[in-house]
This record gives C-alpha cells, sequence and structure tokens, in this order.
C-alpha cells in the first residue's frame, strides 16, 4: 500500500515538473508573436509509415502559406506538428496545438485513422480541422468540427468502377492492401458499383496484402490465371508501384486502377516503365490549369523545388489550407466557431482542383479527373462529374 | 473445398510460376537468415539489427549508383565493405559492453539498435520510398514456356549456394573459422586458450553484415522500391527461418528460408481466401517448430547446463 | 496513515488535474497512467518471472477491441461498420465501459492461458520471439475479420473518456491488485524463477503453473490497460498495434528497473512525458537569426532511440534497479541523506 501511494506520488510530482517544463519553454519559444499573428496548425505525419505522404502535404501547406501568408492585416503563422503515423501520439499532437500553441484552425492529416484519433478532440475544443487526405467517411461523419478538402473512398472507388464499365472491362478483379483502410474501402465500392453494372459475379478475384508487403508474386499468379479484363489495386504508392511492376513482369496485360495516393513522383520513379498506361482517379489536373489559382499553385511550386511537378496530395494539401485561409478571411475574427461556421459555408471556392463546394458532411462536391502514365509522365485522359455517376 | 478447387484451376504453368515464385523468395530469405544464424551460432545473441542492416545496405548501393555515379559492380563491392564496417561499429557500441550481461539486456540493446538505424534512416533519407536502379541485364525478364523468370532470380540461388559454400570453408577450414567455432562452444575457455575474442567476434559481424549487403542487393534488385522501414518484415521472417532450420546451423538457415519463401506463395496458391494472412504463415511455423522440435529441423539437441 | 492520507491528497490532486488543467496536459497525464498499468503488467513477466515476452500489444489489442466492439452506442455502429455490416449477433450487445473493460482483460488472459502452454517452455530469446509472432497473429485475425472488428478501417465513435479520476482509479486497482500478488507467495515464487529455474523446480515450485499465472496475469492487465487506451484515444485499428507498440513498455520498463514496480511507474511517467519533451527537436531552431539545419522532423525519434541505447548500455538497472520506493526510505533519507546513499551502494 504504501509502495502505491509512494510510486504514484512519484510518478504525479514527475508529470507536474516535466508538464511545467514543457510549458514554460513553450511560452518562450512563441511569446514574441504577439497579436498581429494567427496561428494555423499544420497537422501531418513527418516520421513513421506515412511520412512519405505527410512530406509531401507540407509542402503543399507551405508553398500556399508562403503564396497567401496574411489574412486581414495578421500574418499567418504555420505550427507544424508531427503525429508520428501513430494514433496516440495524433491525439496528443492535436491536444497540443489547441491547448498550447492556441491555432484557430488545424490542417491536416495524411491517414484517416490519425484524423479519426483527432476526431473527438477537434469536436470537443471547438476547433476546426481540414482534412488533406484522409479520405474515409467515418472521418467528417457525425463530426461538425472536421471537413476535408479530398474525395470520399466510396466516390473514388464508383468513379473507377464506371470507367472501367465504360471502357469496356466486363471481368474485374481486385487486390487490396487489406490493413490499409483507403484500399479496402476504395475496393468495397468498386466491387458494389461493377457488380451493379456488370452482373454478379463479374469480379472474379479478391486478392490481399498486407502494408510493408515487397512479393505479391503469389497473388498476381492466381490473378493472372483468372484473366480479368482490368485489375483494381488501390493502396500505398510504395507497395502499389512494386505490384504493378511485377504484375507486368508476370505478363499480367490487363490494365491496373487506383486511387489518387498513385499521383506522386515516387509513385512513377519505383515503377518506371511497368506503370505506364494505368489509371486512377485523381482531383487535380496537372496539364490543364483548372483555375487561376492551380496555375499560380504549380508555377510556384516548379520555382520552389527545382523543376520537380506537384502532384495530387500536394494540391489536395494546398487546397485545404485555401479553405482555412478563405474561411478566416471571411470570418474576419479569431473564435473558432465563427472561424467554423465560415468553412460550413465554403461555396465555388477557387482551388487548385477548381471550384470547392462543402456539402453537409464536410466533404467536397468536385469533378474527378481520370489520369494516365504516359511517357513517365502523368497524363489527362477524362473527367467523371458527380452527375455523371447519379444518371446511371 | 476451396483447395481442390483451387487445384483445378490451376494449370501447369500456373504452378511453375509460383514455384518459381518460391525458389527466388526463398533464397532471397535464405541469404540473409544465414547472417542472423552465424551471429548467433557464436554469440547466442539474435541480432535484431540484421534487418535494418540490409536496409542501410539498400541506402548504400542506392547512393553509390545514384548519386556518386560508380559503376554498380564496383558500388556492390563497395556496398559490401562499407555494410560489413556498419556491422563491426554495430558490434561494437551495442554490443561489446553487454559481453557480460544478462541476456536480456543484450536482447534489448538489439531492439535499440534496430530502432535506432531505422529512425536515423527516415531523418537522414526521409521516408519517400527511393528507386533501386536498375541493373542491366539483372532486371529483365526471361520467358521460359509461360513462365516468365527475372534474371535475378536465377542468381539468388546461385550467389546463395556460393555464399554458403565460402562460409562453410571459413567456419570449417581456416584458422578464423575454427576459433569462431571454439568461441561458440565455450567462450570463457576460448579466451583462456589465447583466442582473441574481440576479434573473433568482429569478424562474425562483418562476414553476418557482408551477407547482409549481398542479400540487400539481390533485395534491391528484385524489390525495387526502398524505405526506412524496408528490414523490418524480412527481419523478422528471416530470423524465423534460421530458427526453423535451427540456428546456428548455416544449413539449417538455408533450408529454413526455402520452407518460408515456397510456404507464403503456396499458401496464397491453394488457399486464395486466406491472402490476408500471408504474414502469419511464417509465425505459425515458427511456433509449430518451437512447439515440436525447439532446436529447429538440423538443430543439435543441447542440454541445459546447470 | 500516512498512505492513506497521501491517497487521498492523490485523489484530490486528480480531481484537480481533471477540473483545472487544460486537455492537453490532462491527455499526457492520462496516457502516463494507462502506460504504468501496461508497463507494469509488462513487469510482472519479464522483471519479477524473468520470462522475456513482447506480446504485449497483441492483448492490448484484445482489450482495446473489447471496448471498441461493444461501448459504441448501438445507433451509432451503422455508421462504422459502413462497408461491411456488422455480426448480427454482436451488433445489439452493449456493454458499459467497466464491464468492457473487465471482458476486454479476461479474454486477454484466457488467449494468454492458451498461448502460454506451449510457448512458455521456451526461453529467452526464444520466448521473445514467439511472443512477439502471436501479437503480429491476434493482429493480422483482426485486420481480417471484418464483421467483428470492422477490420482495416477500425473502430470510431467509442465514447471518448479523458477523465482523469477514472483513469486514475483503474490504475489505482490495478496496481494494488498486481502489487498483492507480487507480495503474496506467488509473487516469492516469480522471483525464485526468475533467479534460477532449476533451483525453484528442486524446491518445488511448479515452474509451469507458476510461468503460465504471471502470464495470464500480465495479458489481463494489457488488456485493461489497452481497453482505457482505446477509450482514450476513442478509435481503434490495426495498426495501432504493430509490435513496435510494445517497445515502448519495454523502454518504461528498463528504464524504471526490470522487477521494480515503482520504477515501472516512473518509467512510464518519464517515457510519455519525455516523449513529448522531445518535440522540441522537431521544430526549427534559430539561434541568432540563423536556422539550424540539423533541427528538422524525425530527429525526436532519433535522439529517443539514441537514449534507449545509452539507458541499456550504461545505465542497465534503470533508476530503481529491483529496489522499490518506499516511505521509511524516503524518510530515512531525508534523515540521513549520506548514509541513505550509502545504503544504495552497499547493496550494489
Amino acid at each position: 500500500m504504501k509502495k502505491f501511494v509512494s510510486a504514484m506520488l512519484a510518478m504525479a510530482v514527475s508529470a507536474a515538473l516535466i508538464a511545467g517544463c514543457g510549458g514554460g519553454d513553450k511560452k518562450a519559444d512563441k511569446g514574441s508573436g504577439g497579436g498581429n499573428t494567427v496561428k494555423v496548425g499544420v497537422f501531418l505525419p513527418l516520421t513513421g509509415d506515412n511520412a512519405a505522404g505527410g512530406e509531401l502535404e507540407l509542402r503543399g501547406i507551405k508553398l500556399a502559406n508562403k503564396l497567401h501568408p496574411e489574412v486581414n492585416g495578421k500574418k499567418i503563422e504555420l505550427v507544424v506538428a508531427d503525429n508520428k503515423s501513430d494514433k496516440a501520439e495524433a491525439a496528443n499532437v492535436a491536444a497540443r496545438l489547441i491547448e498550447k500553441d492556441k491555432v484557430k484552425v488545424i490542417v491536416g492529416t495524411y491517414g484517416s485513422s490519425l484524423a479519426m484519433a483527432a476526431g473527438n478532440i477537434v469536436r470537443d475544443a471547438k476547433v476546426p480541422a481540414i482534412g488533406t487526405s484522409c479520405t474515409n467517411p467515418q472521418v467528417t461523419k457525425g463530426n461538425d468540427y472536421y471537413f476535408r478538402a479530398c474525395f470520399i473512398d466510396p466516390f473514388q472507388g464508383t468513379v473507377m468502377a464506371n470507367y472501367a464499365y465504360k471502357k469496356g472491362a466486363r471481368k474485374a478483379a481486385i487486390v487490396q492492401e487489406v490493413s490499409n483502410d483507403y484500399s479496402v474501402g476504395l475496393s468495397k465500392f468498386f466491387k458494389e458499383a461493377f457488380e451493379k453494372l456488370a452482373g454478379a459475379g463479374s469480379v472474379v478475384e479478391t486478392a490481399n496484402y498486407q502494408t510493408g508487403d515487397k512479393d505479391f508474386t503469389a497473388q498476381l499468379t492466381n490473378l493472372k490465371a483468372k484473366n480479368p479484363d482490368v485489375v483494381f489495386a488501390p493502396g500505398n504508392f510504395t507497395e502499389s508501384a512494386l505490384l504493378i511492376k511485377q504484375a507486368r513482369q508476370l505478363g499480367i496485360k490487363a490494365p491496373f486502377l487506383g486511387g489518387d495516393t498513385w499521383e506522386t513522383q515516387e509513385f512513377i520513379n519505383v515503377g518506371g516503365k511497368e506503370v505506364e498506361g494505368i489509371c486512377f482517379s485523381s482531383a487535380f489536373d496537372r496539364e490543364k490549369a483548372a483555375t487561376p489559382e492551380a496555375k499560380k499553385f504549380m508555377e510556384a511550386y516548379v520555382k520552389e523545388y527545382n523543376g520537380q511537378q506537384p502532384g495530387g496530395l500536394t494540391a489536395m494539401a494546398y487546397d485545404a489550407y485555401l479553405i482555412a485561409y478563405n474561411a478566416l478571411k471571411v470570418a474576419g475574427t479569431e473564435d473558432s466557431v465563427k472561424i467554423r461556421d465560415a468553412i460550413a459555408k465554403t461555396k465555388d471556392l477557387e482551388t487548385t482542383t477548381g471550384m470547392t463546394t462543402l456539402n453537409k458532411d464536410g466533404d467536397p462536391i468536385k469533378n474527378a479527373v481520370i489520369k494516365t502514365v504516359k511517357d513517365g509522365k502523368f497524363t489527362y485522359l477524362d473527367t467523371v462529374t458527380p452527375d455523371d455517376l447519379k444518371a446511371k | 473445398m476451396e483447395i481442390f478447387q483451387a487445384i483445378a484451376n490451376m494449370t501447369a504453368a500456373g504452378f511453375a510460376q509460383h514455384l518459381v515464385n518460391g525458389i527466388s523468395l526463398g533464397s532471397l530469405y535464405a541469404l540473409i537468415a544465414i547472417g542472423y544464424t552465424m551471429v548467433y551460432g557464436i554469440l547466442l545473441m539474435i541480432n535484431f539489427a540484421h534487418g535494418d542492416i540490409v536496409m542501410m545496405a539498400c541506402y548504400f548501393a542506392f547512393f553509390g549508383i545514384t548519386a556518386f555515379h560508380i559503376p554498380w559492380y564496383l558500388t556492390f563491392v563497395g556496398t559490401i565493405i562499407a555494410t560489413a564496417l556498419l556491422g563491426v561499429i554495430i558490434e561494437r557500441t551495442a554490443y561489446r559492453p553487454l559481453r557480460d550481461a544478462p541476456k536480456n539486456s543484450v536482447l534489448i540493446s538489439a531492439i535499440g539498435a534496430s530502432f535506432l538505424l531505422e529512425n536515423l534512416a527516415n531523418y537522414l533519407f526521409s521516408g519517400r520510398p527511393m528507386h533501386f536502379p536498375d541493373i542491366p541485364f539483372l532486371s529483365s525478364m526471361i520467358p521460359i514456356g509461360g513462365v516468365q523468370i527475372q534474371a535475378i532470380c536465377f542468381f539468388i540461388p546461385v550467389v546463395t549456394v556460393i555464399c554458403l559454400v565460402l562460409l562453410l570453408h571459413i567456419v570449417n577450414h581456416t584458422k578464423t573459422g575454427m576459433a569462431m567455432r571454439a568461441v561458440s562452444k565455450d567462450y570463457e575457455i576460448a579466451r583462456v586458450m589465447g583466442i582473441n575474442i574481440d576479434n573473433v567476434i568482429s569478424i562474425t559481424f562483418a562476414l553476418g553484415s557482408a551477407l547482409a549487403a549481398v542479400g540487400a542487393i539481390m533485395w534491391g534488385i528484385r524489390y525495387p522500391g526502398i524505405t526506412p522501414y524496408l528490414g523490418v518484415m524480412p527481419g523478422l521472417k528471416c530470423f524465423i527461418a534460421a530458427v526453423v532450420g535451427g540456428i546456428g546451423n548455416i544449413k539449417g538457415a538455408v533450408l529454413g528460408g526455402f520452407i518460408l519463401g515456397l510456404g507464403e506463395i503456396l499458401i496464397v496458391a491453394f488457399f486464395p481466401a486466406f491472402s490476408g494472412y500471408r504474414d502469419a504463415f511464417a509465425f505459425i511455423v515458427l511456433i509449430l517448430i518451437l512447439f515440436y522440435k525447439p532446436t529447429g529441423l538440423l538443430g543439435e539437441t543441447t542440454t541445459e547446463k546447470v | 496513515m500516512l498512505t492513506v492520507v497521501a491517497l487521498i491528497v492523490l485523489f484530490g490532486l486528480s480531481c484537480f488535474v481533471q477540473g483545472e488543467v487544460d486537455a492537453y496536459i490532462r491527455r499526457i497525464v492520462n496516457l502516463c497512467l494507462i502506460y504504468a498499468i501496461i508497463g507494469l503488467s509488462m513487469n510482472i513477466t519479464n522483471g519479477f518471472a524473468g520470462q522475456f515476452s513482447l506480446g504485449q500489444a497483441g492483448f492490448m489489442a484484445i482489450g482495446a477491441y473489447m471496448v471498441g466492439i461493444f461501448t459504441v452506442p448501438v445507433n451509432l455502429r451503422a455508421d462504422v461498420f459502413y462497408a461491411v455490416p456488422m455480426n448480427p449477433h454482436l451488433v445489439n450487445i452493449y456493454m458499459p465501459l467497466w464491464l468492457a473493460l473487465i471482458m476486454g482483460g479476461i479474454l486477454a488472459a484466457l488467449v494468454a492461458g492458451l498461448i502460454g502452454t506451449p510457448v512458455l517452455r521456451l526461453r529467452g530469446d526464444y520466448l521473445a520471439i514467439a511472443t512477439l509472432g502471436f501479437s503480429e497473429i491476434i493482429r493480422i485475425i483482426i485486420t481480417n475479420a471484418n464483421t467483428i472488428t470492422n477490420g482495416a478501417l477500425g473502430i470510431k465513435n467509442i465514447p471518448s473518456l479523458n477523465d482523469v479520476r477514472y483513469i486514475f482509479l483503474a490504475t489505482a486497482v490495478s496496481y494494488i491488485l498486481m502489487t498483492l500478488l507480487l507480495s503474496s507467495s506467488y509473487g516469492r515464487a516469480f522471483k525464485a524463477i526468475r533467479e534460477d529455474e532449476i533451483a525453484a523446480e528442486a524446491m518445488g515450485i511448479n515452474l509451469f503453473h507458476h510461468k503460465n499465472l504471471a502470464f495470464m496475469v500480465s495479458a489481463f492487465f494489457a488488456g485493461i490497460g489497452g481497453g482505457l487506451y482505446g477509450a482514450l484515444l476513442g478509435t481503434v485499428d490495426p495498426k495501432n498495434f504493430l509490435f513496435t507498440l510494445t517497445y515502448n513498455f519495454l523502454l518504461i520498463i528498463v528504464l524504471g528497473g526490470m522487477g521494480s514496480v515503482t520504477g515501472s511507474m516512473l518509467g512510464a511517467v518519464i517515457v510519455t512525458a519525455g516523449l513529448e519533451y522531445l518535440r522540441v527537436f522537431d521544430e526549427p531552431l534559430e539561434i541568432m537569426g540563423v536556422a539550424i539545419p540539423l533541427f528538422r522532423p524525425g530527429l525526436r525519434m532519433v535522439v529517443f532511440s539514441v537514449l534507449l541505447m545509452v539507458c541499456v548500455l550504461f545505465w542497465r538497472h534503470g533508476i530503481m534497479g529491483t529496489n522499490e520506493f518506499t516511505w521509511d526510505k524516503l524518510i530515512n533519507f531525508l534523515k540521513h541523506p549520506k548514509f541513505g546513499r550509502k545504503k544504495e551502494v552497499q547493496r550494489k
């Protein structure tokens, strides 16, 4: 008994001490800002499994901040926090951004599970958050304070199923990353939509793999025997690039379809000539600037990163910042609840992916662009509007 | 029954393809497993960081070819040397100070070393995957009667066998090898007999890491996306392969590697519905082996001394 | 006397923390408390019974999913299981949090009992890998069991619990139970096994029975800790419970001292709060207007892993070794600081 109490005391004291130190330091750090800045939290996975995506998105947000540094005469200060691709950390970091750094609005994150871990926190603290590429419908559903700049999984899966059917595919196979919510979500809605169009049993094979796997030859050899017209294989770009490479090496000729995570330079770097001719849905069209803002974004990006081309993730993060920026401007105050209301009312906002309007769940309604890889570059193929899907 | 259906649907070419896939994966596992088994054989400790040494070697080779434009064959030699050095450094800093400490401390230190390498790679090279350069010829595909085989797949078993033979020669027929075996049998007595234990252990680590580098190069050519966490799963599986074969036994490691590689592929081939459980296969094999034959398939039975 | 007073003071403190301190600090304190339970549970097998097990993440997952599956309000479940509907047998079963916690603990203990039978015959490194393997198998099963666990999509809408008092009480109860066990004859048997298995067996201690008991108790509390962790986050998914999660607790018990109850508590606080504090390293640092390029995201984890290594290499016994912190020692120390220190040295 004595031991217990003493242990508890020791814990409490050291907790207080450490927390105290942390607090003191922070104040000293940020004290210089004064009343002339508005703080925007950047909440991204910069280390861990999702570090690759987080880094690309950080570029977008930083670039957006560079082009739009001030709102209503106040400088916007980004507070970047790493959620380590880990949910417990994500929850801590979100609470920290709100309570310690006193940010007015949060932009991020890549990875739906991380966003969900922060969901209750932003809702309880009444600080709005705008997701960059957290596509799981659960993120915004039933949460008035979480919004997003990207598509949701059901939409993308349905878009790709319709596109595949339109192009004459009648037999599809699915290879899903079973431990990735994004991949499972897209696959599920692809299957539903495709079977509705092409009849039951038209999805001839569903194979699974785990995040971090490098060898997919067994699953692909099975798949080859089924001879599908098209393979739907959404997932992380690292795994997907290797998967497609191995599929081509095994002699699978069917086109591969996927989701917007593929739109990164690394996907092409790793996949090489094997990823030529794949299709995926994206919100961002690099060749034809959808808006003047998109043009500005692309030019600035090329200048900032020595001729590299921006990808969809970076554009989405840029858009998320723009939504926050616009809301700050419209609300004209630093009251988080008013900022939230302004975000919810976002309508026909000029973003890099066209005009963005948020629906009642806080998800954007926008066109999907179908893209492919041609000569080592992402190339525009087609556009699918939300109305196209309803018509069928 | 699903399995009968799977067999009925499988064509000869399909089955041959599965076998080829399994053998090439298995020989990669075998190559890395040898490194584990060597270190364990001498020091009786799991070098948890072995998988991460593989990862670092991939990065060495990557930077050698893309950043410094060294021809690939020279880069590979350089990578092997650099990785062997890395292995020795890890041994000196993380394991040597704990040589007389309880086994659990060494295990913890090994876990720490592995964790450090991952975080360091993530910090230095960023989490974005990098493309391991294509090597002329080795990366190309060769079709043989409907079965697609990557040229490297012919080389991996050959390299594995060469490494195996070389290693067996070093261990069984050289003075250093004799010293290694002496240290592994009884390390106190070996010291008394005038063997420089520190040197022997360093050489063991250098050899084990050089093997890891060879494995890493093969791995990089076969699966050309490199990330800081690439060593984690292969590391674990190859350790399991070493245990399955009988840890400390070099031939056993090769056998274990093939069992795991083939098993993983064939389980997906015959039970497609279980493809999501593929990664669990290695662990299930491990537990079965530990339960029925804890010393592994080729391991010697030793009785615990009091 | 002193104990009762201190307990009341501490509970008062937790009420104060709940009422006065912002949600961020509250979250850290809660995480410390939860990690203390799990660290302690891991210490039962690893520190006291001397069986090096790395299965904590798997047992936590069982507890967390028990809470995740059964405490989500029934009317919100359709939202969560939007891809694959929930198993009809489970969809209407609701449990209050405390019940789900206990059930999670019991299930984890049962699984541990089942696993323990083959695995605990192994020693050292083998045991470590086998338990690690089981924790991965548990995670892979959870990933694939869509109708029960919602697979990779995870479970959201768990009523979130960021109440220091509740978690403090749970920690206190777990702690008292574990201390009682460790100071009973069972606890002494565990230590005997740790020191020398063969001697312990010769003294009539049933090795298998005691190891299994330690393993199950450890799993039970890991399950409870995992359940609290799930409730604190408000969402669970399989990726939370990768085997690397176990490393956190390994660090906690190593830092605190393997085989010391109070050490685990201290370790939990230091590791949890320390990780937060180290966040400074991830922020860009400017000294006199010059940005130092060394400081960029990722450095913190490097520093963290270096600290782990340094701790194992140079400070193997951790803060407490196998000693405990008691009032008598504290008073003794305060009265005769020199004398107290000398005693410590002698013990080594």
